[in-house]
């Protein structure tokens, strides 16, 4: 039936194997862009600036409603016709990181929503400033609910990085087809990269479950 | 645009009230919550604020901490609260002025509002540490024995989801009280409460009343409470007082139909 070779696995598996570092580096780093610059723009939108809000708003909107691929390409082959010259592995980072912030800005706007507004007019009878009210009250609590979403988007940029292959980031995807190019075998590199995505994938998700009890816990919200 | 030069930039004097409201207005969109309210309340007075829900009764309190007003001015301890002075003249105040001059203002809620990811010594000392700058050596030893005043500091250590409503109101207090407030509102403090545990609260604001010169105001729908306590009691009634006094005046001989219905009605609920 299968035409597989065990041998051609075995041989192919170290050179996937770095290749999945690759994956983890950009996905890692995509995500930690993501995390930082979804807040900000998550709090950019809760400013009272009218004209900011309704920026930064439309900007996670139209990020929200295009393709990354797009995306991806727009950074890495655009952005040099404005000067801006990038690698492949820093445009991809930045797409992948920027298209996630757009999500997870959405993921902490429903976390600081979730928290009562009776908080804030604690930290207000407290005369507590902005920032402190944010750090020491809203966000602490606006964590828990979000990190189930959080969680999910690890996982989908973690799944999404496959895309950066098409500006040549030699990430799982961009191994495995070089492999098939080389060797005229296709079935063992795609099916060891759907392994390696599944073998990573399943535990994670599970992970974040865990660390999602542990932190609600942690801050005596249960 | 309202013409603020009818009221002074300040209130001095000895006799100065700690609290004033001066021709306040208070509108949500079209609706008048408050309409012209004019309300002293002296230096270490407790006043208690009675009335039908939707007679502006909680929006007296939340004027002075949360919310802005559309008209007329309101004084603190003499200082304008909603407005500031620039250039010898009353402007709206800044969130910063606002922030600054509610200092002196400490606030209990009816659905408590401790924070939840905090013990309630924590509670306790994240206003004194963060806005008032104390150490937490500073902030710890007061608190604890603001825990201990309400009888709580066997329970310092737990968060608010361990407490029952009486003791997390309990807890409310005493961090309200950690700021050193001059004036304290209270928003319907026992309407959240199980009827066997309004005691413990109330007997803590008795304690207040009795051993701190504090200047309160009561929101409540506990008569007998307000009857016993208060030095006066306002009735409110479609955003403006109806009728104030005395509470044995008040409860004893009212003197307005919509005071007598009012009572009445509260009475025949018991």
């Amino acid at each position: 039936m299968f035409d597989w070779k065990w041998d051609f696995a075995f041989e192919i598996l170290p050179r996937l194997g770095w290749a999945t570092l690759n994956t983890l580096m950009a996905a890692g780093g995509g995500y930690a862009i993501a995390i930082v610059l979804g807040l900000v723009l998550a709090l950019a939108q809760r400013t009272p600036l009218r004209l900011l809000t309704f920026v930064v708003r439309e900007f996670v909107e139209f990020i929200r409603s295009t393709p990354l691929v797009l995306q991806i390409f727009f950074v890495f082959y655009v952005a040099p016709q404005f000067g801006i010259r990038l690698s492949p592995w820093t445009s991809g980072m930045i797409a992948i990181g920027l298209h996630y912030a757009a999500y997870l800005s959405e993921v902490y706007r429903g976390g600081i929503e979730s928290v009562p507004k009776g908080q804030w007019e604690a930290c207000r009878s407290l005369s507590m400033s902005t920032r402190d009210t944010y750090v020491r009250v809203i966000i602490p609590q606006a964590l828990p609910p979000a990190l189930a979403g959080m969680g999910n988007y690890l996982v989908g940029i973690f799944k999404d990085t496959p895309m950066l292959s098409v500006i040549g980031v030699a990430e799982l995807m961009h191994a495995a087809n070089a492999i098939g190019s080389e060797h005229y075998r296709f079935l063992e590199p795609y099916t060891l990269v759907g392994l390696i995505f599944l073998a990573i994938s399943l535990p994670s998700a599970a992970l974040i479950r865990v660390f999602e009890t542990w932190v609600r816990k942690k801050l005596g919200l249960s | 645009m309202e013409d603020l030069s009818q009221f002074p930039l300040e209130l001095d004097g000895a006799d100065r009230p700690m609290v004033s409201f001066r021709k306040v207005t208070k509108r949500y969109g079209s609706l008048t919550v408050l309409d012209n309210l004019d309300l002293d309340v002296a230096e270490g007075e407790m006043v208690s604020i009675i009335g039908p829900s939707g007679s502006g009764k909680t929006t007296v309190l939340r004027m002075l901490m949360l919310e802005r007003i559309q008209g007329g001015v309101i004084y603190v301890d003499g200082q304008p609260l909603t407005h500031e002075v620039r250039d010898g003249a009353l402007v709206p105040a800044s969130e910063r002025y606002l922030r600054r001059a509610r200092e002196p203002i400490g606030m209990c809620f009816q659905h408590f509002n401790l924070f939840p990811h905090m013990t309630a010594l924590q509670n306790c000392m994240e206003g004194p540490v963060q806005v008032l700058g104390l150490s937490r050596q500073e902030a710890r030893a007061r608190s604890e024995e603001l825990l201990d005043m309400v009888g709580l500091i066997d329970k310092k250590d737990q968060h608010p989801s361990r407490l029952s409503g009486g003791q997390q109101q309990r807890v409310a207090i005493a961090r309200a009280l950690a700021m050193r407030p001059k004036v304290m509102l209270l928003d319907e403090v026992t309407s959240a409460l199980d009827p066997e545990v309004i005691g413990e609260v109330t007997e803590v604001i008795r304690k207040l009343v009795r051993e701190h010169r504090l200047t309160i105001m009561m929101v409540t729908h506990q008569m007998g409470f307000a009857a016993d306590i208060s030095d006066r009691v306002c009735f409110f009634y479609g955003g403006r007082i109806e009728e104030q006094g005395p509470p044995s005046e008040l409860f004893g001989n009212p003197q307005k139909d919509r005071t007598r219905q009012f009572l009445s009605a509260v009475k025949s609920a018991d």
